[in-house]
């Protein structure tokens, strides 16, 4: 093993580049494909948060006329809903918290000086950002983006006759999916092999902190899931180019045949929900991990059972792959199979509670610093049980026969894999920006920051609830159809003021990033008093991430408080060691 | 800063659980058969679901300000790496419960979705197209008319937007209305087809959902138990219409149901 370890490090070693496109823009150095990554997290964000502003005023306000934009008609809301979701599944929640801290830091805290395929790993990012182009791209063409919704179902994604949008604008958006499924794939293949092989001497499975198990277990998900939305997607562009009917039965458009015949549009939601709902893992995992290790270190003690979290873990990416049918029980699939996949579903809730049970008893009779990147630890518990507490509703198929396709579902997956996602962000950039960057964010501006994204994604998000309870549907453009849905426009009204006074408070954070990069106060080696391997290094981290040497490791990642040690907390560094647990 | 976290974490789960327990915003009146047990397994779910909400979030609060750093003597955190006989328990605790709440709702799903129509349910045909729902009727025969794709004419109204086909005898009584006529207290067999893209069929009052799909013919079945005219909506994005796709249920007596499609019927010959 030792030997193999140390031939991978000789192969995998590369001198740092000298010049400016070779060091910032096609850099091998996994530091800078992770900034890359989280830099283009960022545009996507903001793109993803400005289409939704549009979406909240044209519900209340339908009529208003936005400048350069114009009117908003029906199917530029649809079309503005269907970019928000993908742009913000793929581009924000799969990209920052993986390729983005999973790149820089997955490395460092296991001990190794870079990915195990640095090419690779280049090509992984760029690939993802020409996905990113290719996805804009759609909103520039004749006919626009597509209005299929995140999820495409097709015959409507099929067919270009289907709708506006459903021409090249469609095509734009499926190629642009297919190119992220490539970039997600090679970067599954780097992290599983960069995890496996690549580890310091001493760095065993189970002294790897939990962000590490984190990045690894999302990365086999991605690895399986990835690969069925590209096989899913060339399939459904042969159908829209080719004249397949891989998806599409014999359909009429407004009286005219199509042409196809045979197809099944339940297949297309098989291999989507298949990949569906991995992919809420592959957003969710990596802030577990992260928040997980920050509620550790802010409370200086140990993680309340290690192990059950690695379990927990791993169950919920095991059973992660046999609950996709709870996303289609009404959708003419067999009611005994929803059946089947509806106890799947409850039991994948264990592993959940376990985690929530664990991070309380992490915080339990610590001593807790709140620090920003604890605040959003805090605020991501607060949301995680929230979101998951609907979940048991819509895994039962007899709830789920009032409660699918309405906002009950919309703010369900936005508290769970949205908002508390995103808090995993944040805490990850408040906590590592100064490792990153050499400087500490301001404490000041990240509390009125968390405070108002804490108040104002509920205030968001928790009204759709009732919305749901009462039957309002999601995805309409307007609510002057329906008679029931009349009496509820005053709680849309709410959630659209609370999403401005939330919006600007992303903006502060903005405005910090860049303020901190600059002005920020120097940071120290180890700021936050941490023990795991990125806090032993120089801040910034050198090329070769430890400057010539390769760290040993001695303990377990979450040694605080330990009685009788000279300070609250030991590094995985440390020799002078305690048991290992 | 621990006791400003607490604050606000405990009002936004009061104030949250404050509009479930006043039932400001709750499910629309029931109307079927099915409904008292939906809702009833329904108010069950939240009762446990909120209880566990609102435990959790009020000791996150409470923990946040009670362990808080207080000062540079505070004593050191407990050093724990976790209890596995607590582990244990809280596993089979949650398996338990949330095992055990889908299996007491699995006896209502079979009887909604295990079980076919009975024999002599009242059946109609109901078919979606970008944006509007169609509703068929087999007539005194019993027996449905074929259609082809080829005569489908929607602005040709009713008959010609699905197509029926005239050389068939059995299509001659079909009655096909933009409205859903159905008599109150009998089966109702659904029998949901769509001719372009996916659309759902939702009735709230029905506590009654399915996706229409193109190529197949789903049957299923509710009971109204109110006489009274209830919304339809399409819960499925169908297209650029998807908000205005909407339609009305009108359940009457079965006098008033039978008087109906007699006069549709004289109206056809």
């Amino acid at each position: 093993m030792a030997t193999g370890e140390f031939a991978a490090r000789a192969v995998h070693a590369h001198a740092a580049p000298t010049s400016w496109i070779r060091k910032y823009v096609f850099s091998l150095d996994h530091k800078v494909i992770g900034i890359q990554y989280f830099f283009l997290a960022l545009t996507a964000v903001f793109v993803g948060m400005f289409l939704s502003l549009l979406m909240r005023i044209h519900l209340i306000w339908p009529a208003a006329s936005l400048p350069l934009l114009g009117d908003i008609k029906p199917e530029t809301y649809l079309t503005l809903l269907t970019m928000h979701g993908t742009i913000m599944v793929f581009f924000v929640l799969t990209t920052a918290p993986q390729g983005g801290f999973g790149n820089y830091f997955l490395p460092i805290q296991i001990g190794a000086p870079d990915m195990a395929f640095p090419v690779l790993n280049m090509l992984s990012f760029w690939v993802t950002a020409l996905a990113f182009f290719v996805m804009i791209a759609a909103f520039f063409v004749v006919g626009g983006a597509p209005l299929h919704g995140w999820t495409g179902y097709p015959p409507l994604s099929a067919l270009p006759a289907a709708g506006p949008g459903e021409g090249l604008g469609a095509d734009l958006w499926v190629i642009s999916i297919a190119l992220f499924c490539l970039g997600a794939l090679m970067s599954a293949l780097n992290f599983i092999t960069t995890t496996l092989d690549m580890r310091a001497k001493g760095m065993t499975l189970m002294r790897m902190p939990l962000t590490c198990w984190a990045w690894f277990i999302t990365a086999i998900l991605g690895l399986l899931a990835f690969g069925v939305l590209l096989s899913a997607g060339i399939l459904l562009l042969l159908d829209r180019n080719a004249g397949t009917s891989f998806f599409v039965p014999l359909v009429t458009i407004n009286g005219q045949l199509t042409g196809h015949k045979g197809g099944s549009p339940l297949l297309w939601q098989h291999l989507f929900w298949f990949f569906g709902h991995p992919e809420v893992y592959i957003a969710i995992l990596p802030a577990m991990g992260l928040c997980s290790q920050l509620l550790s270190v802010f409370s200086r003690k140990p993680i309340f059972g290690y192990k059950a979290m690695v379990y927990a873990m791993l169950s919920i990416g095991f059973l992660g792959f046999m609950v996709w049918g709870h996303h289609m029980f009404m959708s003419g699939m067999s009611p005994y199979t929803a059946f089947a996949f509806s106890v799947m579903t409850m039991a994948i809730g264990v592993p959940s509670a376990i985690k929530t049970f664990n991070w309380l008893g992490t915080i339990w009779r610590g001593r807790i610093r709140f620090t920003s990147p604890m605040l959003f630890a805090l605020g991501f518990v607060s949301l995680f049980i929230s979101g998951g507490i609907s979940g048991p509703f819509l895994a039962q198929p007899v709830l789920d026969i009032q409660l699918h396709d309405t906002y009950f579902v919309v703010g369900h997956f936005h508290l769970i894999m949205g908002v508390a996602s995103i808090f995993g962000i944040f805490a990850a950039t408040y906590y590592w920006f100064p490792k990153m960057f050499g400087r500490m964010m301001n404490e000041g501006m990240a509390r009125w920051h968390f405070f108002i994204t804490l108040i104002g994604t509920y205030a968001i998000f928790m009204p759709m609830h009732y919305l749901g309870m009462a039957g309002h549907l999601r995805r309409y453009s307007q609510l002057t159809e329906l008679n029931y849905l009349h009496g509820l426009v005053p709680l849309q009204q709410f959630m659209t003021y609370a999403a401005f006074v939330t919006i600007a408070g992303q903006f502060i954070f903005l405005f910090n990033l860049f303020w901190s990069m600059k002005f920020g106060k120097k940071a120290a080696d180890n700021p936050w008093e941490a023990t795991t391997l990125e806090w032993t290094t120089a801040t910034p981290p050198p090329h070769d991430n430890f400057g010539g040497h390769i760290p040993v490791v001695y303990n377990g990642p979450y040694e605080y408080s330990v009685p009788g040690a000279p300070r609250d907390f030991i590094m995985q560094t440390d020799p002078a060691t305690v048991k290992a647990h | 800063m621990g006791l400003v976290l607490l604050v606000v974490i405990w009002l936004i789960t009061f104030i949250s659980a404050y509009f479930f327990i006043a039932k400001t915003w709750w499910l629309p009146v029931g109307a079927s058969a099915a409904a008292a047990g939906i809702d009833h397994h329904f108010a069950t779910t939240y009762l446990l679901m909120g209880v566990v909400f609102v435990a959790a979030q009020v000791i996150l609060g409470l923990f946040a300000w009670q362990y808080r750093q207080r000062t540079a003597t505070t004593p050191e955190a407990y050093y724990s790496h976790g209890n596995n006989k607590l582990e244990i328990t809280w596993t089979i605790l949650t398996l338990v419960l949330f095992v055990g709440l889908n299996f007491m709702s699995s006896s209502i799903w079979a009887s909604e979705r295990f079980r076919p129509a009975i024999s002599n349910a009242v059946q109609v045909e109901v078919t979606g197209m970008q944006f509007q729902w169609y509703f068929r009727y087999p007539g005194p025969d019993g027996n449905f008319g074929a259609t082809k794709p080829q005569l489908q004419d929607p602005s040709g109204g009713g008959e010609a937007a699905l197509g029926l086909d005239p050389a068939d005898p059995a299509s001659k009584d079909d009655i096909v209305a933009g409205t859903m006529y159905v008599p109150v207290n009998r089966e109702i067999e659904v029998i949901l087809r769509a001719e372009d893209v996916i659309h759902s069929f939702f009735i709230p009052a029905m506590r009654f959902k399915q996706d229409a799909v193109p190529g197949l013919a789903i049957h299923l079945h509710f009971t109204p138990i109110a006489t009274g005219d209830y919304e339809i909506a399409c819960s499925q994005l169908c297209g650029l219409g998807h908000y205005k796709m909407h339609g009305i249920l009108r359940v009457v007596s079965q006098e008033e149901f039978d008087k109906w499609l007699a006069a549709r019927e004289a109206e056809k010959q």
